[in-house]
């Protein structure tokens, strides 16, 4: 706990620093919000229209929620920040063995 | 708050082991738990191997046995050996590391109450109706065809102390992250730790697979699903996938520790660094990881086809590079090391051989073209019983001699340990090493009986007589125990003079604190480096400051019981009985509640203050 306060007496030492990093922090969460609300639009629109095939739309939509997810890891849940990198190992070692074993069932052994 | 220990009555003391949150007693209590059923599961093996010991026995009837059988394996997997394994991670990991305690004590409490309960469940079975006769990997082709509850009990006494392990497991892998002592890095943890956090790692992935398949058996079984059900429409293959999905890597859960445990052991006795520690780190990581690709190979012959069986065999063979990495890095450590043959280094030397011997005939099995032949026969059997036994339980019990004076503060009979040593590994030897050409002979595995003039009788034999040395260790082992207690020569910080890491820097055992002031780790084997410093004990990372440390609770206890009643609700309202139903929701209204007052009630811990380390310093009593 020692180690994790400023080292100067002076509170507002880096309220300047902390406003601007928030404001810019706060511009990202906006953006990606925006996005993901569009995303979701589109993926209505996809089913919506008819002219696509469900071969199409299926796969679409699911990479569409990939990048949704991604956007809320980094953006929503501060996964872009220093400090975090165990939670990734295990997040995408995790992910690559379900993964694997996914593709395992839907390539060699057809359950 | 005292830092001294009062003599304390005995209800005082009970009461102190069901409330404790601290990792050294609730290891305690898994070597005892585990222990007691690592007995219990010993039994049914003896009792195989009387009723094996000659052909057209009735010794057991054909039903029984194949309780006794199922049991025997459940117990030794899921009660005796995971709590055991649990029991040296508790004792020794936030030791090695430096910290004061685990990351979620309460969880570490209830992770054990709820091993406990399960256990307890699962056992209730032979008092009520029958055990569970399907075989410890309860395949669903036999399971829904099963007409007593025994089944229902492995469902639901796997499924209560499996959230438990899983509670353990992200509790450990928390506690390695965050609580290392200052200088502690990852590539200096001692090599028990860095097993201990694999297997946790493999605990956090592996569990949920068997989560699955035991809630969609309960499904079938208690509700009327259908999952595996053929006639309508289910598959009985899918259970298979799952129990394997999570069943190897829980044979890495297994074996990882144990080779964490003999690598302590020899660096300590060979009074060397451990050889080529990096190798060994990255062999236990890359074995954590293959873990989760081969477990078909438990499956060749279901039928899968010739490239999942090829795959499968080729990745199974991979494992056996790590592996051989760790056995080169033993042996090589022990050379030219200035070796002295203790309980714990005669464990450890007797575990090469015997391991590369499983190991070798589980190259063998994963050759999918010969498993046909070897599949569901003896073989196996020797195989991994060759890997469990001669890696896990040496293990075990080399642990219970290496860590004993940690964990209480006395020093186990080297005599009488050496007797158990070698009773234990003749027989073991006898048991199994018979059983390889049994099974090549033809010897189906878990049959109840067989008929005489096959040439089985000799080989059956011999393997009940070494089942009966086994026995007779550990009731030496028991001995030991009892005589080292009741003498309590209390030993020191090293009792074996050659410690090399942090927990041999402490007391034995180590005050409830551990650590008065974290220490500073400069390197691989911190207290070695220090003591070739010519210091004794470890510098401090920080001033003498206060300690947070938890208060004891009484929830987990009550947590675990109130599923445990739920269990027979669920289990019996499938009869249509008037009463489950109430059971069921007292039973969950106990846990339920239980959480409640967990949540709302505030329970910041209490403080050690500083004053009182001086005051003791002083030679006052606190």
């Amino acid at each position: 706990m020692e180690n994790l306060r400023p080292n100067s007496a002076n509170p507002k030492a880096d309220l300047n620093y902390r406003r601007k990093k928030n404001a810019e922090e706060m511009r990202y969460q906006v953006v990606s919000f925006a996005l993901m609300i569009f995303l979701t639009l589109i993926a209505f629109a996809v089913v919506h229209f008819e002219g696509f095939s469900h071969w199409f739309v299926a796969p679409f939509i699911m990479l569409l929620a990939v990048v949704q997810v991604i956007f809320q890891l980094y953006y929503f849940m501060h996964m872009s920040h220093k400090g975090h990198e165990t939670p990734q190992l295990f997040l995408f070692s995790g992910l690559s063995v379900a993964l694997i074993t996914v593709l395992t069932f839907v390539t060699i052994t057809w359950i | 708050m005292s830092t001294y220990a009062h003599k304390k009555g005995f209800g005082a003391t009970i009461w102190d082991y069901l409330t404790t949150v601290d990792h050294k007693k609730i290891g305690i209590l898994y070597l005892m738990a585990g222990g007691f059923f690592f007995l219990v599961g010993g039994l049914e093996a003896l009792f195989i191997r009387v009723q094996l010991a000659v052909p057209n026995n009735d010794f057991v009837s054909a039903g029984l046995y194949n309780e006794i059988l199922t049991m025997h394996g459940t117990t030794m997997i899921f009660l005796a050996a995971m709590p055991l394994i649990f029991a040296f991670m508790n004792a020794a990991v936030p030791l090695q590391i430096g910290a004061r305690d685990v990351a979620f004590p309460f969880l570490n409490s209830l992770g054990f109450w709820l091993f406990f309960f399960g256990g307890v469940f699962l056992n209730c079975s032979w008092f009520l109706g029958g055990a569970p006769d399907a075989g410890w990997t309860s395949y669903a082709s036999l399971t829904m065809e099963a007409h007593t509850h025994g089944v229902d009990f492995y469902i639901l006494g796997l499924q209560i102390s499996g959230i438990g392990t899983l509670i353990g497991g992200i509790n450990f892998l928390v506690t390695i992250v965050n609580m290392r002592a200052p200088g502690m890095t990852y590539m200096r943890m001692p090599l028990f730790t860095w097993s201990s956090f694999v297997t946790s790692a493999l605990i956090l992935f592996a569990f949920p697979a068997l989560t699955v398949g035991l809630f969609l058996l309960m499904f079938d079984r208690l509700f009327g699903a259908n999952f595996f059900d053929v006639a309508a429409g289910g598959n009985t293959i899918i259970w298979e996938h799952l129990f394997w999905i999570f069943g190897h890597p829980e044979v890495y859960i297994l074996i990882l520790p144990a080779f964490g445990i003999f690598s302590e052991i020899f660096a300590t006795f060979s009074r060397k660094r451990l050889f080529g520690y990096s190798s060994m780190v990255f062999a236990t990581v890359l074995i954590g990881f293959l873990g989760f690709m081969v477990w078909a190979h438990h499956m060749f012959t279901v039928g899968m086809g010739p490239i999942a069986n090829a795959i499968f065999a080729v990745a199974t063979m991979a494992i056996a590079v790590p592996t051989g990495i760790k056995i080169f890095n033993w042996l090589f450590t022990m050379w030219g090391g200035n070796i002295k043959f203790t309980t714990p280094m005669l464990y450890a030397v007797a575990f090469i051989p015997s391991f590369v011997a499983g190991g070798v005939t589980g190259i063998m099995n994963a050759v999918a073209a010969a498993d046909y032949q070897y599949h569901d026969s003896y073989f196996v059997v020797a195989h991994f019983h060759y890997v469990i036994v001669g890696g896990v339980v040496l293990a075990l019990l080399a642990g219970t001699h290496y860590y004993w004076p940690k964990m209480f503060g006395t020093l186990l009979n080297e005599t009488l340990g050496k007797i158990t040593f070698w009773l234990f590994l003749i027989g073991f030897h006898l048991t199994f090493f018979i059983q390889h050409f049994l099974g090549l002979m033809g010897m189906p595995r878990r049959v109840f009986t067989y008929l005489p003039n096959q040439g089985w009788e000799t080989g059956n034999l011999i393997s009940s007589i070494g089942a009966f040395f086994m026995g007779i260790a550990v009731i030496i082992l028991l001995i030991n125990v009892v005589m080292t207690q009741v003498k309590n020569v209390r030993v020191g910080n090293d009792p074996w003079g050659d410690g090399r890491s942090l927990e041999w820097a402490i007391p034995s055992p180590p005050p409830f604190y551990n650590f008065k002031q974290l220490p500073l780790v400069r390197g691989l084997d911190p207290f070695w480096i220090e003591k070739m410093e010519g210091k004794t004990e470890m510098t401090p990372a920080e001033p003498l400051g206060d300690i947070h440390m938890p208060n004891p609770s009484f929830l987990p206890v009550t947590i675990s019981f109130g599923l445990f009643v739920a269990a027979f609700g669920a289990l019996y309202h499938v009869d249509g009985k008037d009463w489950a139903l109430p059971v069921l929701f007292v039973g969950m209204g106990i846990t339920l509640i239980s959480m409640l007052l967990r949540s709302v009630k505030d329970d910041h811990g209490f403080h050690i203050h500083k004053e009182d380390f001086e005051n003791e310093d002083k030679g006052g009593r606190a």
